[in-house]
């Protein structure tokens, strides 16, 4: 990775002297040069989420994506393979593609028309006869060295050996399966397109806020007041729902338990079986009305992916982080293949919550914003994160759970981000 | 009932198309510059009573032109909708507008497109000043609406916001825009 000169500042840098068990300081969220080290360590290093198959349902679709501050082209080739390319022409660095989707076999350089197969190789350039006797080896695009890609979710690593993205995903896999399952065919088609949140804060604030179960009471207080959401409760000290830690930076608030106290299929999603007939008839041919019910009465999950897939319950985001201040959430409406009913009450939802005017994430912006600005006051150096601590305690597959508003989530990702700053390259 | 209101000869059903064009224009901006104040000051009761009840409060994103019944946009209200955005609002607890943004919008390029009986869609362009605990931010629209006429004067049926940079990320739009 091309950073030698902040990679000898950072081999000074101690981050067991900045992240304790409990504790943080304040500088990992405002320090460019612990930024530029995150992009080497993380960003361009672990798995990341891309995006997902559905958004190039066809052969030669193309959707402009990201890893990190990085563009990637998100390409469904000639031949129907996914592949995931950057956005460089080689010849002399030029952005390559200047639009968010299309449909295209190659790929034209305005500036010397090089121009490339949407698999990335090379196909020509303009005035061939000034690179007479030379090869055209090495002159493809770049790509995103290794792929994987779960039921639909496509992920990136721009490290060319590490773990699998199996490996990776560990326990929080089961919660893909569990908002898979939610699908009466088992697949998503995230096609409703993508909010784009600018957000003047460190990546990091949203990535621990996603799974706080102890902010909403209070950020989200004044629209639990004027709707008759009953999602206040949730986050309530004699809330039954569950904070959990499935290790790799991987976080989850765990409703389930309060579903099924009780007992009411669609509750999660503030709606009853009457109310979205199509669906539920849909859902007990796919999987037996028997099984159909325990899926309805679980809903969808609530997880933090490490570190940028957060599934909300109804929606998708994507954190995009650009500078040690600045990241985008992008965000779009779950959508479940062949259920159009619900479909549209999600995106109802979606659109009323979420993105830039959204009744709820507006509220979290703003806290992200402020939560930035305070981070920069010199004192106290130390952030809090205890809350919890004589509670927790592991659940039957070993991960650490606690209860709905304690902070096991955060010092998970805290231990993982430890763990990858302080590895050995 | 409203002077413009009642100087229509069938009250029960004006057709706009019989006023002076110039009338039309000089009464269509009026209104226009009274929503902008109602949401430049945060007169919240004054501009929610301003819609009908047939009411799309609609900010597109990614293009001006898609479908917000199948595509995201970055605000589709209904008429209950944007009243349950009022009571947040008024609950003094919704953050990003605690403090309040402080807001000057210029509304300008006025353009009658269509009159169709007590109807009229117009369009014209809109640049607003936010300036909040962020900082300061420009932004700029091309507005379209639909105002009826009622006994009450004009009524707003439908505002959509094309945000010229909607195809970006945007900062939070907290404000009545």
């Amino acid at each position: 990775m091309p950073h030698a000169a902040v990679s000898e500042a950072a081999q000074a840098r101690d981050y067991r002297a900045l992240i304790e068990p409990a504790r943080i300081n304040s500088r990992l969220y405002y320090d460019p040069a612990i930024f530029q080290e995150e992009l080497e360590k993380i960003w361009y290093k672990t798995w990341v989420y891309v995006g997902h198959t559905s958004e190039i349902p066809n052969k030669n679709d193309y959707v402009t994506k990201s890893i990190g501050p990085m563009p990637v082209l998100m390409v469904r080739d000639r031949e129907g393979e996914v592949r995931l390319l950057l956005n460089k022409c080689p010849h002399r660095g030029n952005q390559l593609c200047a639009y968010q989707k299309g449909n295209r076999t190659s790929f034209t350089c305005p500036y010397h028309s090089w121009t490339f197969s949407n698999t990335g190789d090379l196909m020509g350039y303009a005035l061939p006869e000034g690179y007479e006797g030379q090869s055209k080896a090495g002159l493809n695009l770049g790509k995103v060295p290794r792929i994987a890609i779960y039921r639909g979710f496509v992920f990136g690593s721009m490290a060319a050996e590490g773990i699998s993205l199996e490996e990776h995903l560990g326990g929080a896999k089961a919660a893909l399966d569990q908002l898979l399952d939610n699908s009466p065919t088992g697949e998503l088609d995230l096609t409703a397109g993508f909010l784009q949140h600018r957000t003047k804060a460190n990546w990091k604030f949203m990535l621990e806020n996603e799974t706080d179960g102890y902010h909403p009471g209070f950020v989200h207080g004044s629209v639990f007041q004027v709707t008759s959401s009953g999602i206040g409760s949730l986050y309530g000290a004699d809330s039954t729902a569950l904070t959990r830690d499935y290790g790799n930076g991987h976080t989850e608030f765990d409703l389930r338990p309060e579903w099924r106290k009780h007992d009411k299929p669609l509750q999660w999603f503030g709606t009853t079986p009457e109310r979205l007939p199509e669906y539920v008839k849909s859902m007990n041919a796919a999987y037996g009305e028997e099984r159909a019910r325990e899926i309805m009465i679980d809903g969808s999950p609530h997880v933090m992916i490490f570190p940028n897939l957060f599934i909300a319950e109804i929606q998708i985001f994507v954190l995009q982080p650009v500078a040690v201040d600045e990241t985008i959430q992008h965000v779009t409406a779950v959508q479940f293949k062949g259920a159009p009913d619900i479909n549209r009450r999600l995106r109802q939802q979606t659109m009323g919550s979420v993105g830039p005017a959204g009744l709820l994430l507006a509220d979290d912006t703003e806290m992200y914003e402020r939560n930035h600005r305070g981070a920069q006051i010199l004192d106290p150096e130390w952030l809090v994160l205890s809350r919890g601590l004589h509670r927790e305690r592991l659940d039957e597959n070993g991960f650490r759970i606690a209860h709905s508003t304690d902070e096991t989530p955060q010092r998970g990702i805290w231990r993982h981000y430890l763990n990858l700053m302080t590895e050995a390259r | 009932m409203t002077a413009l209101a009642h100087s229509f000869a069938d009250a029960s059903a004006p057709d706009l198309a019989k006023l002076e064009p110039a009338t039309l224009n000089h009464q269509v901006a009026q209104f226009l510059y009274l929503e902008a104040r109602l949401a430049d000051t945060h007169d919240y009761d004054g501009w929610e009573a301003l819609w009908t009840d047939d009411a799309i409060y609609w900010v597109p994103a990614n293009g001006d032109d898609t479908d917000p019944e199948k595509q995201m946009s970055v605000l589709y209200d209904n008429r209950s909708r944007i009243g349950v955005r009022i009571r947040q609002l008024k609950t003094g607890r919704r953050h990003t507008q605690t403090p309040r943004s402080e807001l000057a919008r210029v509304i300008s390029n006025i353009e009658i497109a269509e009159v169709r009986g007590p109807e009229v869609d117009v369009r014209a362009n809109v640049l607003i000043y936010e300036d909040n605990l962020r900082g300061d931010t420009l932004w700029a629209a091309r507005n379209t609406y639909r105002l009826r006429m009622t006994d009450a004067g004009f009524r707003l049926v439908r505002k959509k916001i094309c945000l010229v940079n909607n195809n970006k990320p945007i900062y939070t739009l907290s404000f009545l825009v």
